[in-house]
């Protein structure tokens, strides 16, 4: 299966600008489903971390308010072509999913 | 059409019965994760902040930019960045005052990072969206109301 992470990177003067989406359905257990009668159970990704070849540079915490298929961008310095960039999540439910890419 | 008194009492009963059980598998996850901080779960946005900086003071600043559109139709994509030039940042927090539950998401900034973060949250109607940042030690934090036509919420 594809990967649940799809990564952008642009490098300017060592400063990486990170764009990623990633697919993940992030129910927040408030939705109805009118065909089971049933609340939908949250489902929601918990942790985010990225790292910058070995040391992390972005941690994030999240909530289930993060929109479906969450957004997220952000830049770092000190980045130079052929460095790797790590992200992985992990959710509420216990599933997680890794993406390597390597910038420049 | 018409509904005897009788009906409408069952199918209340119904309904209630349904949300007390969503209730139940909500609160399933938080035990099931006791690491995480209990300010996620909180119903307010003071205890949302007290809860996740315990003891700490937050000032206002106005060097805090929240990027994010006056008019939102859709609730459930609300794209949001938070932009700011104070030096040091060390996490940038989000809050809805009147979502469910108020925190939205926080995010561990390590040295090499710029001050800035993008993404989309939910918003479950018009409400204050709050950015809190650490800088060096202190808190920093500023807000800004936001009109939500269909709220996001499920």
């Amino acid at each position: 299966m594809a990967s649940s992470i799809k990564v952008r990177t642009s490098l300017h003067d060592g400063e990486a600008t990170i764009r990623m989406i990633i697919r993940h359905p992030m129910h927040t257990g408030y939705e109805f489903d009118t065909e089971t009668e049933k609340f939908i159970p949250a489902h929601y990704i918990e942790k985010l971390t990225i790292k910058h070849n070995d040391s992390i540079v972005l941690d994030c915490d999240w909530s289930r308010a993060i929109s479906a298929n969450p957004y997220l961008s952000f830049v770092f310095n000190g980045a130079k072509a052929g460095d790797k960039l790590t992200i992985s999540w992990s959710d509420n439910l216990g599933e997680s999913d890794t993406a390597e890419k390597s910038l420049g | 059409m018409s509904i005897s008194r009788r009906t409408l009492v069952k199918r209340m009963a119904a309904v209630f019965a349904l949300v007390g059980a969503g209730l139940g598998q909500l609160l399933l996850p938080i035990k099931a994760f006791a690491q995480r901080s209990p300010a996620f779960s909180a119903d307010n946005e003071a205890d949302a902040i007290a809860g996740f900086f315990p003891g700490e003071s937050v000032e206002t600043s106005s060097d805090i930019l929240i990027d994010v559109h006056d008019v939102i139709e859709n609730g459930a994509f609300v794209p949001v960045s938070i932009k700011t030039e104070l030096p040091d940042i060390r996490s940038i927090t989000i809050l809805v005052e009147k979502n469910p539950n108020p925190l939205i998401a926080n995010f561990k900034l390590y040295p090499s990072c710029k001050g800035f973060i993008a993404t989309r949250i939910k918003m479950g109607e018009s409400s204050d969206i709050i950015a809190i940042v650490r800088s060096g030690e202190q808190l920093y934090s500023t807000r800004k109301f936001v009109e939500v036509i269909a709220g996001g919420c499920g």
